[in-house]
């Protein structure tokens, strides 16, 4: 058994939460790079210039990427051989959240309840998902994720016989109807399979795996290349002001299913893709 | 065509506004989001006076991150502008000169635009570091309870928009699709 004490989880979290504000991740940085290259509107291209000027600001200036700084998603992989120790997990990573969101200057974006609409004021709590896997690590992804993107995400229960197509023209739908609510260009996060949830948490995840990495199944490889064509075809471009790059990426996590179902989620997110992992 | 705009707007100046046009505002502008939208509909169905006044005005659809010490604002970027549909039309019918978002609008909107000679532009979403650097003063002048979603009087210089919707309903947006 390895001991872990919680105070160290909340440090983590708390230094993940702001860095992650105000840099992206390599891969972003690349991606966004290469959109640059390859958009041929001149509008496209003065936007992405744009939105490459706000990189830099944001990193020299520490001041925030985007204002939504979102609401704190994390992905815990806990190994199995993990104990830990002084106080409560879940209230340890709030704490974190807390002290990160209140020290880096972050937007406190979340309201304690969905009707009542009170913000809480120190952007707690935080939505963990968490796995237990073999071994004593564990494997911390922070992945704020705003709500402008967030709220053009879609779950769809299609049917065995809509098959590989349905899946597709399913994805091209949900950016078609997000267009330039979603701060295009976008990253596609897609789960197919599972059950309702399970393949909301897989487009969820799916936004996590570094752009440019793509499936280690064949099929699904090819389907991310293909969708991210068609989506690309679709001319609503940089900021949904036309072009050529719509999304940056398509990610796609699958798992096993139901004999009756087809479950699809497209999880959105706009081109501040915010991701960080770091192994305990 | 790239234009210089005085805020708050003269109405007859918006209306030579072009959906395409790029923008510079320069003046004050007001902030105002899902919370505070709701607040001064509620004001105005139970005859309240609002906070501020729509003649001539532009909203900007906008939720800060905190400022640090020593500048006048956090990252400040445009927030989806058709969570406001429901509350844009009675803004409009008094005057609202126009509105600075990100996304779509509904037709009831786009109504109220052309009733009113009113247009909606869009600013660069995810840009909030880059647009920050356009706004010189920011000071709440109401509902400050909200945090973050309270009214802002912001002075602006050249601040960057582009027209999406303007005055006789030519969509930018429609355009491209």
């Amino acid at each position: 058994m390895r001991e872990i004490n919680v105070s160290e989880i909340t440090r983590v979290v708390k230094e993940m939460c702001i860095s992650v504000n105000y840099r992206l991740s390599p891969d972003m940085q690349k991606a966004l790079d290469k959109a640059w290259n390859d958009e041929e509107s001149e509008l496209g291209k003065k936007i992405l210039s744009q939105l490459q000027d706000n990189l830099y600001i944001a990193d020299n200036d520490q001041i925030p990427i985007c204002q939504d700084t979102g609401m704190a998603v994390f992905f815990f992989k806990v190994g199995q051989d993990v104990h830990f120790v002084g106080g409560d997990l879940t209230e340890a990573i709030n704490e974190g959240v807390r002290q990160g969101y209140r020290e880096g200057y972050l937007r406190k974006s979340v309201v304690g309840d969905p009707l009542i609409r009170k913000n809480t004021g120190d952007n707690t709590p935080a939505v963990v998902h968490y796995d237990i896997v073999p071994g004593d690590k564990v494997i911390v992804t922070c992945a704020p994720k705003g709500f402008g993107s967030e709220n053009m995400s879609r779950v769809f229960m299609l049917k065995p016989a809509d098959g590989e197509e349905g899946v597709k023209a399913a994805v091209v739908q949900a950016v078609k109807d997000a267009g330039p609510n979603a701060c295009p260009p976008m990253v596609v996060g897609v789960g197919i399979g599972g059950t309702f949830e399970k393949c909301a948490e897989m487009a969820k995840e799916a936004l996590t795996r570094p752009v440019g990495e793509h499936s280690d199944i064949d099929y699904v490889r090819d389907m991310e290349e293909e969708i991210l064509g068609r989506i690309n075809e679709t001319g609503i471009g940089p900021a949904g002001l036309g072009g050529k790059v719509t999304a940056l990426a398509v990610n796609i996590n699958t798992y096993a299913t139901h004999i009756a179902g087809l479950p699809v989620a497209v999880n959105i997110c706009c081109h501040v893709n915010r991701h960080l992992t770091k192994t305990l | 065509m790239d234009i210089e705009l005085q805020a708050p707007v003269d109405k007859n100046k918006v209306k030579n506004l072009k959906a395409g046009d790029m923008v510079y505002i320069t003046g004050t502008i007001y902030t105002a989001r899902d919370a505070a939208h709701k607040r001064m509909y509620e004001a105005l169905a139970a005859g309240d006076k609002l906070p501020i006044s729509m003649e001539g005005n532009l909203i900007y659809y906008m939720g800060p991150s905190p400022a640090r010490e020593g500048r006048p604002i956090g990252s400040a970027g445009p927030t989806t502008a058709s969570r406001m549909d429901k509350y844009a039309p009675a803004l409009l019918d008094l005057g609202l000169g126009g509105m600075i978002g990100k996304g779509k609008r509904s037709k009831e909107v786009i109504d109220a635009m052309k009733r009113n000679g009113a247009v909606y532009f869009a600013a660069i979403g995810g840009a909030g570091a880059l647009l920050s650097k356009a706004i010189v003063e920011s000071e709440v002048i109401a509902y400050d309870d909200l945090g973050t979603e309270a009214i802002r009087k912001l002075k602006v210089e050249r601040f960057p928009a582009i027209v999406v919707i303007d005055s006789t309903g030519e969509n930018l947006y429609e355009r491209i699709s």
